[in-house]
């Protein structure tokens, strides 16, 4: 058997992984990304937590997760495409209206 | 099975690594499918076998995809990229990030959270009925209004996209 | 059930049809609601009148709606009508039935004709509510609602300066006694735990020590109300100015109706007033004096409007000289009659006014008397009322007031004087007016004078109407000496007022004092026919004559001379010197300012942190998210 905590570290480095990459990278995309992986390190602890604890409502979550992570992702990258189009760029430092 | 656990577990991590350190978004990109075939793998470790299919499915097969078209119909033309330049803040941020990866590592070993009470489904059980038939009655009873509201946001988000992509700006 | 509501609910209906289909409907429409509004309310009036008449304990009462419930306080929306009330329904809407006849001629091609209207029948809903309601709350916002009527109407002609001038006059004077109204109501509700009228009627004398400090500073504040509303010395200024208002509000707010409500109030509180001896005494003193003052001042007044109004001022002060002295029955007695006879001289002025095309200064007028036959004769009607000819009501009224102001406890012969001499000076400038104004000859212009016509029915039916009440009214209430008829007042109001002990004073004594002041007024009667009826040479020489005693009098003793330099004066220094140029620059706008300029300052200081740069919010996010997570470690 797997020692719960090991996999729950794996699951806090991916997320930290996560976080710096949409800390420090600028592309929006992989900005976006990184999120995804934040998403993907809160699921496997999901799945461990539903697992050591003998439930299923983890598993069930992760469903819902996944579904709206498939539904961020459309929409996002709709988005990046229409601002793509006006700033013909991918740069997040160049989307910088929402200001003041 | 612990040593399968920490090659997924590494190869997983470098994954992940590569999101953050490589150039090319492609890359990264693939580097994320490959991260996410690890996990589908110790999600089968966890006995969590419809998780890994949809994750495989899903992430590494619909949502990257997606990330690869966009990127392929995006990076074919010329791109205002100014150099990485590492500013105060986002060192900080960055030790920040860390700060936090030490405090989920700390509340994640400490005891508190094996505690919790054991709910009802054991390995045994879910062996016998079948994980997919379980979270399939779980959906449609105790969280069948969750469902529908799923449902209907991933309508919205279906013509949302659609609206936002397809306007036209002058 | 009685179906109390539906009187005043008819004059507010009134109201919201013409205030909001008035204008779109045209004039046909509003001259055939509005007086008949008023009309349905007058029928329900008299059958409520002799319903009320032939029930246990003369009350009818009707609860509609609590309004207030807090613990044991609680005030319901509750109309009542008894034999005050019921009396004062019957003059109101009776009498305001009639001014709105009257407002159709008098109005006629007047812009803003259905606003008129509406604001009308509004003032008779508040006047009505002001009389029906049970509690002194509900009275109040009859009070209140008369007074912004009053000021509206007062305003109509509110491009006019002057009118707007005086509508505000007459609201701040009458804010002043509203604030002793309000003290008075809040010190009851200590006191009583209640604000009911019949409560507070019925426990007066337990709970209040007789002739003690508590009642007598209720009774004087509820009395500094009475005198904003029916202006009395010190607060009666504004009456004479609200004349800028048109004639029939003249009538009947400023006449008949809306300025008796004080009197109404000490009536009604009969039982507590006579708890405060000092009071009472104040109440006579400023009564006689107002009477005599007015009265005064009305002897040279031009306008004819004007020297109607210082008479309202005058004969008022009479009223509550009648008050004052405990003869409640009788200042109501007075109210009615009044009311009958100053609104058919007010109306009859107003005829005359509109006959030769709204000119007001009677030295302009005369010799209409053949023009205007019927105005000139029910004009006549109530001049002999008002100056105490015998068997006119004015003379029931009057002569029963000059009795107990010096056969009561609470009288004494001094007051007899004082409104012996006044009711001399009211004849005599009744008459004066009569005189200046339809006899001698016409010092019209030409040919405005030739144009003068009779008015039309509108006009003249009130007129007919309300004379034959001036002179017939008065019967209502006959004196016993007379043994004509039984004194039906004093029948109706049997138990109703506080009982005050019997007075001195004999028959013989009476029957001497009414032969006085009945000979007193056909003296004035004959003066002013000297004087006026044509040529002035007698009235001139005395003018030059009594230069100074003319000046006061025409300048009306120089009241609003005083209060402008006791009030108006220090208020502008006050306001100008410190409250603008120190305390507005130099405190408030500082304030101001600084905390404007904190705002910019700190919105400067925090601004570059909204920089639009997303990563930068994410950075702030992580280090919250940090934050939050070195909490729940």
């Amino acid at each position: 058997m797997i020692p719960v905590e090991h996999i729950l570290l794996l699951s806090a480095l991916l997320f930290t992984v996560g976080v710096l990459g949409v800390v420090l990278r600028r592309n929006v995309i992989v900005i976006f990304m990184s999120i995804e992986l934040m998403l993907n390190a809160v699921n496997l602890s999901f799945v461990t937590f539903s697992r050591s604890l003998d439930s299923m409502s983890g598993v069930v979550f992760i469903f819902f997760i996944i579904v709206v992570a498939a539904a961020e992702a459309v929409v996002g990258l709709a988005i990046i495409l229409s601002i793509y189009r006006t700033r013909n760029s991918l740069d997040i430092e160049e989307f910088n209206l929402l200001k003041w | 099975m612990l040593t399968i656990f920490y090659i997924f577990a590494a190869l997983s991590f470098f994954g992940a690594l590569g999101v953050l350190f490589l150039k090319n978004p492609i890359h990264c990109a693939l580097s994320l499918v490959g991260t996410f075939f690890c996990l589908g793998s110790i999600y089968v470790m966890l006995n969590a076998e419809f998780v890994a299919v949809i994750q495989v499915l899903i992430y590494a097969g619909a949502i990257m995809v997606l990330f690869l078209f966009v990127l392929m119909l995006l990076s074919s033309r010329d791109m205002k990229m100014s150099s990485n330049n590492w500013t105060a803040g986002k060192i900080i941020a960055g030790f920040l990030s860390i700060g936090i990866f030490f405090q989920i590592a700390y509340l994640f070993t400490g005891n508190e959270l094996k505690l919790g009470p054991k709910g009802a489904y054991p390995i045994e059980v879910v062996e016998e009925i079948g994980s997919i038939a379980l979270i399939g009655r779980l959906l449609f009873t105790d969280y069948i209004l969750s469902f529908e509201i799923i449902v209907i946001l991933l309508l919205v988000a279906v013509i949302g996209a659609v609206v936002i992509a397809k306007r036209k700006f002058n | 059930m009685s179906q109390i509501w539906l009187v005043p609910a008819f004059p507010l209906l009134g109201f919201i049809l013409n205030g909001t289909l008035g204008k779109r409907f045209g004039t046909n429409f509003v001259s055939i609601v509005g007086p008949i509004v008023i009309g349905l309310a007058f029928a329900q009036s008299l059958v409520l009148f002799f319903q009320m008449l032939n029930v246990e304990g003369n009350v009818l009462s009707e609860h509609l709606y609590t309004w207030i419930k807090s613990g044991n306080f609680e005030v319901g929306i509750n109309l009542q009508v008894d034999q005050l009330s019921g009396l004062y329904l019957l003059v109101i809407s009776g009498i305001g039935f009639l001014i709105h006849v009257y407002s159709i001629g008098y109005m006629k091609g007047e812009e803003g004709y259905y606003r008129f209207f509406a604001y009308l029948n509004l003032f008779v809903f508040f006047m009505l509510i002001l009389v029906l309601g049970d509690s002194f709350l509900l009275m109040f916002v009859g009070w209140e609602g008369v007074g912004l009527c009053s000021y509206l109407l007062i305003g109509y002609y509110f491009e006019k300066n002057s009118a707007a001038n005086a509508a505000k006059k007459a609201f701040l004077f009458n804010r002043v006694g509203d604030f002793g109204v309000l003290s008075a109501v809040l010190m009851i509700f200590l006191i009583f735990g209640s604000i009911e009228f019949n409560t507070v009627n019925n426990e007066a004398a337990s709970k209040l020590e007789h002739g003690g400090i508590i009642v007598t500073i209720i009774t004087l504040l509820l009395f500094l109300g009475a005198t904003g509303k029916s202006a009395q010395i010190p607060l009666f200024v504004w009456l004479p100015d609200a004349m800028e208002g048109p004639t029939p509000v003249s009538a009947l707010i400023h006449a008949a109706t809306m300025v008796t409500a004080g009197l109404y109030m000490v009536a009604r509180l009969s039982h507590l007033f006579v708890l405060a001896p000092l009071t009472m005494n104040i109440i006579t003193i400023i009564g006689a004096l107002t009477a005599l003052l007015a009265a005064s001042i009305a002897i040279t007044q031009t306008d004819i409007k004007r020297v109607l109004a210082y008479s309202t001022v005058s004969q008022l002060g009479y009223m509550f000289l009648a008050m004052g002295v405990g003869a409640f029955t009788t200042g109501v007695f007075h109210v009615m009659t009044h009311a009958f006879f100053k609104a058919l001289l007010f109306l009859g002025s107003g005829s005359v006014i509109l006959a030769i095309h709204h000119e007001q200064d009677m030295r302009k007028m005369g010799a209409l008397k053949n023009k205007l036959p019927i105005t000139y004769l029910t004009m006549l009607l109530g001049t002999m009322a008002i100056s105490g000819i015998p068997f006119f009501s004015g003379f029931f009224s009057k002569d029963e007031i000059l009795w107990y102001a010096y056969s009561s406890p609470f009288g004494s012969a001094w007051f007899w004087g004082i409104g012996f001499l006044t009711a001399g000076l009211t004849a005599f400038y009744m008459f004066r007016m009569i005189y200046l104004t339809f006899h001698g000859e016409s010092r019209l212009d030409k040919h405005v004078f030739k144009n003068v016509s009779e008015s039309t029915v509108s006009i003249t039916f009130p007129l007919v109407v309300l004379a034959i009440l001036s002179v017939f009214g008065g019967f209502f209430g006959v004196p016993h000496i007379f043994h004509l008829l039984p004194n039906s007042l004093e029948i109706l109001f049997k138990g109703f007022f506080a009982e005050i002990p019997k007075g001195h004073g004999t028959v013989t004594t009476e029957w001497i004092l009414m032969i006085f002041s009945v000979l007193l007024a056909f003296l004035a009667w004959y003066i002013a026919y000297r004087l006026y009826q044509s040529g002035f040479e007698i009235a001139y020489s005395l003018r030059k004559k009594w230069e100074w005693a003319y000046k006061i009098s025409l300048n009306k003793w120089y009241v609003d001379e005083l209060y402008n330099f006791l009030l108006i004066k220090p208020v502008h220094l006050l306001t100008n010197h410190f409250l603008w140029r120190f305390f507005d620059l130099n405190v408030l706008d500082r304030i101001v300012n600084s905390s404007g300029t904190a705002v910019r300052t700190s919105g400067n200081t925090i601004r570059p942190l909204q920089n639009g740069l997303t990563q930068n919010y994410a950075i702030i996010f992580t280090f919250g998210t940090f934050l939050i997570l070195l909490y729940l470690i």
